[in-house]
């Protein structure tokens, strides 16, 4: 089963193309990291993915047909949008029930998610009054109602405080373990890096990569050597290919090793002999530099 | 199906503006229902006839028609405001669906409290005016019309609310629609204006609550001419719920 897969989807919004042609996959057991700068089109593909949006073109199917097929789908799908999405008026366990019933999903899952979020004891408040990362354990319990075998958040940590970011974090890693196919959005790198093991990567609605969160390091920057000396000038000199910055030197066509025993054999003293290794941030960068909407 | 009214009534008694706009159009059918009774009864200078004391009674769903139609735009447009109608179209992707659980959910719940009101209005407005006889088979009608009437007041509402998406848009076309519009209906000239002027959306749909005609429609007429206005408020929403994106 291929949990989601989106074929060709494109979306146009009068004469902007908030998605343009992107096709990928997304395979149960992973977390699968959806990276992009702020307005690439991510929530945009979400809604598309959920049948809240109707695709220009191309389509995207849900464990092989489309959302809106599905008679009873948060049985098969949960997804977590906007959190402050819902009515301020309800008590978290009628907002639950609700939409627990229109599945006809047990009234009993109610208290059971709400555990599992740990809004037990504010079930019966009105959710008008919750913080922000009440709202977003709330939206999770809803997400989690039907026992779905796919899960969907849009940057679900944006807002929360550490321990909000650990839970949730820790959350999408067991719920995956389970062989769950969960998708989730961020625009940021590092948060994807601590979470996801694949990563669908877009830019002005295009897919720039579709790999594992490994791949994606190795095949975008390369690592360097960092290189700090009291005598910088004369170690440039001797390694010929490094790259002068003001306080170091960058080298990337040799190994520490290769470089430490060239100055030793000159006598000149190092300061820091350190491989840099690439990060997914930079990585990411260097891939979506081109694909920002905004640059400052 | 059933699960998805289940869930509709979950949603509609759950929240504070049901039981505000319910509250609202009891007191306004009682509150007016006494008021205008006692007012006719110290006018009056001998008994008062039972049908008349019956419309009297009913005077107050002229402005409860209001608060129905106010509940009826919150059903939905409540959910646009909060963004919470994309929780509920991914719970009932198939949106017909969804709109057709509004309606019928609105509608019960509509027919019973107006239906309670109604009779409450009449038995305070009878008490006051004290009528030698009437009718019970007009007394019957009179409940039933009253509530029906006010129901499809409450379904316009919810039909401007899906095809407006917005709460203070959608409750200023009802107000236009229902209360300010049907008057100056009497201004237009010649016999098409009176035509117009009859057939207006609440001049025909009112004439279920009193019982009289006008000149071209009957009670029971005129109320299917208002539900054919809230008909096409209903499906144009309708049709714009189901192409437009959430």
């Amino acid at each position: 089963m291929t949990a989601i897969r989106a074929t060709n989807l494109s979306k146009r919004y009068g004469g902007t193309l908030a998605v343009a042609d992107l096709s990928f996959d997304v395979e149960p057991g992973h977390v699968t990291g959806f990276l992009g700068p702020n307005g690439a089109g991510k929530s945009t593909t979400m809604r598309m993915i959920l049948g809240l949006d109707q695709p220009s073109g191309g389509s995207v199917a849900v464990d092989g047909k489309p959302y809106r097929e599905w008679r009873r789908p948060l049985r098969k799908v949960g997804a977590l949008l906007d959190a402050k999405a819902v009515h301020g008026g309800r008590s978290a366990r009628n907002h639950l029930l609700a939409i627990a019933q229109s599945n006809a999903i047990p009234a009993g899952r109610v208290a059971e998610v709400l555990e599992v979020v740990g809004l037990s004891e504010v079930a019966g408040r009105r959710i008008g009054g919750f913080s922000l990362g009440m709202s977003q354990r709330l939206g999770i319990a809803a997400a989690l109602l039907g026992d779905p075998e796919i899960l969907l958040f849009d940057e679900p940590v944006n807002g929360l405080d550490p321990d909000g970011i650990l839970w949730i974090r820790t959350l999408m890693r067991k719920l995956a373990a389970e062989g769950r196919a969960v998708f989730v959005s961020s625009h940021l790198m590092s948060e994807m890096a601590q979470t996801a093991d694949r990563l669908v990567v877009i830019g002005k609605g295009r897919l720039i990569a579709e790999t594992s969160v490994s791949e994606f390091i190795g095949r975008s920057s390369q690592g360097y050597v960092r290189v700090r000396s009291p005598r910088l000038a004369e170690v440039a000199e001797l390694v010929k290919v490094g790259e002068l910055h003001a306080d170091h030197l960058r080298v990337t066509a040799m190994s520490t090793l290769e470089i430490g025993a060239l100055t030793a054999r000159s006598g000149i003293p190092l300061e820091e002999l350190t491989f840099v290794r690439p990060s997914l941030e930079a990585a990411y960068m260097e891939l979506t530099k081109d694909s920002l909407e905004f640059t400052s | 199906m059933t699960h998805i009214l289940r869930s509709e009534w979950t949603k509609i008694r759950s929240v504070r503006s049901t039981v505000w706009t319910l509250a609202a159009t009891a007191v306004l059918m009682l509150g007016l229902s006494a008021l205008l009774s006692a007012s006719v009864k110290s006018q009056a200078d001998g008994p008062i006839p039972g049908g008349e004391a019956i419309a009297t009674s009913l005077m107050g769903s002229m402005f409860a028609s209001l608060s129905m139609a106010a509940l009826g735009v919150l059903v939905i447009s409540s959910e646009y405001r909060t963004g919470s109608i994309r929780t509920s179209l991914m719970a009932v992707p198939t949106r017909m669906r969804l709109l057709i659980g509004k309606i019928v959910v609105f509608t019960i719940v509509s027919l019973v409290v107006c239906a309670v009101a109604a009779a409450g209005s009449i038995g305070v407005g009878l008490a006051i005016s004290q009528p030698p006889s009437v009718d019970l088979g007009q007394l019957v009608w009179s409940t039933m019309g009253c509530s029906a009437y006010l129901t499809a007041c409450g379904l316009f509402g919810l039909g401007l609310g899906t095809l407006i998406r917005h709460t203070p848009g959608a409750l200023v076309s009802a107000i236009a629609l229902m209360l300010v519009l049907p008057p100056l209906t009497y201004q237009l000239p010649g016999e098409w204006g009176k035509a117009v002027n009859a057939y207006f959306t609440t001049n025909a749909g009112q004439l279920i609550v009193t019982g009289r005609a006008n000149d071209f429609l009957g009670p029971v007429s005129g109320f299917g001419v208002y539900l054919a206005w809230v008909a096409v408020a209903m499906v144009a929403g309708a049709v714009l719920l189901q192409r437009r994106d959430a």
